[in-house]
């Protein structure tokens, strides 16, 4: 430590001290984009300056995978191995980049380059298998490619959009974020220009009568939410973008974030008007560095043209954003745990009730939604809601984007009106299997979703038909499987995405979503001993029933389905070789 | 003034005031449920889960220990599925960690008939024990991650915020900063979380020696050599 010069670490302490605790997740990176790692001296001045106890300074550090303690390479190289990328080859390129590094993954080779890290679902599913090198993404990785990848050199990845619509996606597909120009070319704004002559309560009513359900899973009505928000009690109010998206299997806001910033963003505004926020927050994970730069250019922008800051567009509404990256945790999608991230701490997430719209970042009443949700708000101000729900199902309305991955022709984004079938989305939109391929399973929903056979390929894609088909439509995850796959290698990884994944605050799921990668690790080896299903199925319903948030009622909904439709592969296995 | 809330509670009507917790409201219809992580002194977080119990039309157990009463509601304190997340987090717990001193929740595994090695191979938490201070020991081979140490040190009682959580998930350990020895730390020895602690995890340095087999005269003078150790310095 003797060689740290800690001097240079000032500029970021007057920086972010005064601003208290909440600032600890950006001083921290700030830090370490500094020194590579957050030693313990410098870690005690940020605690010292932002008046953080030390020992929770520390425990925020090790809550997030993308801050260090220790030191790290130069470089560090997040291979994604969860299912879309696994199938794609993921282990093999892996392994080339540990080899080449010198150093299994996770660790570093004395004085080396690089770390290598096997690094949850990346976002970038559309491309796999994909990684992560520093803030370069890179896809279609081969164990060939390795020295590439271990520079950090490779294509710009434009993302694959398609689909029957493109209302959502119509800035999207350019290979670069679409300019404010742009945008406003293509009607941008003109919903904040209605909603700011409309009012407040008129916004929220058409946002009721479009029908619009959250997008990032919950499916929770919108406009009950800002309703809700608006008329709690108390001042200040926030809103909040949660663009952490981690589920495995999910990009579409990363796409959209990165294709069309200002779209989120003229939602964003236009919900803080709707409920009398003056201050709002957009939470982007951690993985999506290139997202999160691409956005502040774009607040950058807008501010510049009036859409944002003080008396924004002459209307007497002000209107402040602050971005937010996060660092490594699945669990800061779930909306408490991301407010107690925003306010500097681990994200555990909060016992509910009280819920967010009366009780939510600091304590005061905050509307929070989803990238993909934000998007529709300026789509059904423009409109109105009639014209909004001409798309889709009567009690499904609207447009929605599905993430299209794994095994089939064309992975992609795919805009379309719900109620198309899931073959039309396979099949039509996504190219199909690849040739002799037959379709063994199709993954709904993502790693907290359930499974679905060639038999449910005519299902409508809407809430209504999915919740009486029992598949969950979650973040829009539809990850295609075909007949060569090892569904235990699936399970596997899932396991082990939501171990590694959970907070460790409640008891079923600390505990549960160990014992079930153990569990599930044995299944895929081989080893399955007499009792595991019945532990699998123990343990499944307990994290389901009595877990504290929706990671843990969610982390055995994929097992749980695989063991109703395929119980054969849960029975007990003669011990294999070398067990 | 409190409102009068009226529920049943196992198919018998209770009458308690509004914010009452599911908890209380069951104590007071004379039915036990039981807990691991809940203190009467400490914050509610509702960690263990071992307080579910089932409320009428919801989706999901509610914890009983934060769950507040609402006017009919229906109550049931045991039942399938109350029962299976009972045995299966004492299972889970008992395959985690070391739990011979903790008789409360060996009571509990007796009572829901938990079998303590229903997980072959589980990787279990053994940490090596800490004896880095003058007056207790961590051993958390033992810790249940109830918080409520945590929660002592900071804003529930002494506000000495000396120790916090290390790692994340199954691998969440109670720690200090860096992994500094207490005696670095702003720890002022109050005792209390020692005091809260429901295992071994946290014991008293001389009932730990005691244990040991030294005798009290050896640990005086122990304590007597330490400080004249200490003079010398």
């Amino acid at each position: 430590m003797s060689s740290l010069d800690l001097a240079a670490l000032d500029p970021i302490l007057a920086e972010h001290g005064p601003r208290g605790r909440t600032a600890l997740l950006p001083a921290l990176h700030a830090a370490q984009r500094l020194y590579g790692h957050l030693p313990e001296p410098v870690a005690a001045a940020i605690g010292k300056a932002l008046g953080v106890p030390l020992a929770e300074v520390s425990g925020v550090i090790d809550f997030y995978a993308m801050f260090y303690r220790e030191p790290v390479g130069r470089r560090i190289v997040r291979v994604c191995t969860d299912p879309a990328c696994a199938l794609a080859g993921a282990d093999a390129v892996l392994a080339a980049a540990c080899a080449r590094a010198g150093a299994p993954a996770g660790q570093t080779a004395p004085g080396g380059d690089w770390t290598v890290e096997a690094a949850p679902c990346l976002g970038l599913c559309e491309h796999a298998p994909a990684a992560l090198v520093d803030d370069q993404a890179m896809g279609r990785l081969s164990p060939a490619d390795v020295d590439a990848l271990l520079a950090a050199a490779g294509p710009a990845l434009p993302a694959m959009v398609g689909g029957d619509l493109r209302v959502l996606t119509a800035n999207c597909g350019r290979g670069r974020p679409a300019t404010l120009a742009e945008y406003e070319a293509n009607g941008g704004y003109a919903g904040l220009r209605r909603a700011l002559a409309a009012g407040p309560e008129a916004v929220i009513s058409e946002v009721k009568a479009a029908g619009l359900v959250g997008r990032g899973g919950a499916a929770f009505p919108t406009g009950i939410k800002l309703e809700g928000a608006r008329k709690a009690a108390g001042q200040p109010k926030y809103v909040v973008c949660n663009a952490d998206e981690s589920e495995p299997g999910t990009f579409k806001d990363r796409v959209l974030l990165e294709d069309d910033p200002h779209s989120m963003l003229e939602g964003l505004i236009i919900a803080a008007y709707a409920i009398g926020a003056r201050q709002a927050y957009v939470y982007i994970r951690g993985e999506y560095p290139r997202a999160f730069g691409i956005v502040q250019a774009a607040v950058a922008e807008a501010c510049a043209a009036g859409y944002l800051g003080a008396n924004l567009l002459g209307s007497g509404f002000d209107l402040e954003v602050e971005l937010r990256l996060g660092a490594g945790a699945y669990i800061c999608g779930e909306e408490t745990a991301l407010f107690e991230s925003i306010e500097g701490k681990r994200g555990f997430p909060r016992v509910k009730p009280p819920f967010p719209t009366a009780h939510g970042l600091f304590g005061q009443p905050t509307a929070i939604n989803n990238v993909e949700t934000l998007c529709n708000l300026p789509l059904i101000v423009t409109r109105g809601a009639t014209a909004y729900r001409q798309m889709g199902t009567e009690r499904s309305p609207g447009p929605k984007l599905f993430c299209v991955s794994g095994d089939v022709a064309r992975p992609g984004l795919y805009e379309a009106a719900f109620g198309l079938t899931l073959r039309h989305l396979l099949y039509d939109l996504a190219g199909g299997l690849r040739p002799g391929r037959r379709l063994q399973a199709v993954l709904f929903g993502g790693a907290a979703g359930a499974f679905a056979t060639e038999r449910d390929i005519e299902v409508k894609l809407t809430l209504e038909d999915l919740r009486e088909a029992g598949l969950p439509l979650g973040s829009g995850v539809v990850m295609a499987l075909d007949d060569r796959r090892d569904l235990r290698d699936v399970l596997r990884r899932l396991g082990h995405f939501f171990a590694h994944e959970s907070c460790g605050k409640c008891y079923p799921c600390q505990i549960g979503t160990q014992r079930q990668a153990e569990i599930l690790e044995r299944v895929a080896a081989g080893r399955a001993q007499r009792g595991d299903a019945e532990r699998l199925r123990d343990v499944g319903w307990t994290m389901t029933d009595a877990s504290l948030c929706g990671l843990g009622q969610t982390a055995a909904s994929a097992v749980l389905s695989a063991m109703k439709l395929w119980p054969g592969l849960f029975a007990e296995q003669p011990a294999g070789p070398g067990a | 003034m409190s409102i009068d809330v009226h529920l049943t509670i196992d198919g018998q009507p209770v009458t308690v005031p509004a914010g009452t917790t599911l908890l209380q409201a069951a104590a007071e219809a004379g039915q036990a449920i039981p807990t691991i992580c809940y203190h009467e002194h400490c914050t509610a977080n509702a960690l263990c889960r071992l307080c579910v119990v089932e409320v009428e039309g919801a989706r999901v157990l509610a914890p009983a220990c934060v769950a507040q009463v609402s006017d009919g509601m229906q109550v049931r304190t045991r039942g399938e599925r109350v029962d299976r997340s009972r045995r299966t987090i004492l299972e889970m717990l008992a395959s985690a960690v070391d739990l011979s001193e903790a008789p409360e929740i060996q009571r509990q595994l007796e009572a829901y008939e938990a079998q303590p090695g229903r997980f072959p191979e589980a990787e279990r938490r053994e940490p090596a024990l800490i004896d880095d201070n003058p007056m207790f020991v961590r051993d958390y081979g033992q810790c249940v991650l109830c918080w409520r140490c945590v929660q002592v040190c900071a804003d529930d009682a002494q506000y000495t915020f000396a120790i916090n959580f290390e790692g994340r998930g199954y691998a969440t350990q109670i720690g200090t900063f860096f992994d500094r020895p207490l005696p670095e730390t702003t720890c002022v020895f109050c005792g209390q979380c020692v005091g809260v602690c429901p295992t071994g995890a946290l014991k008293p340095k001389r009932e730990w020696l005691l244990e040991q087999g030294q005798t009290p005269d050896e640990i005086m003078a122990l304590t007597r050599s330490e400080r004249r150790r200490k003079q010398r310095k």
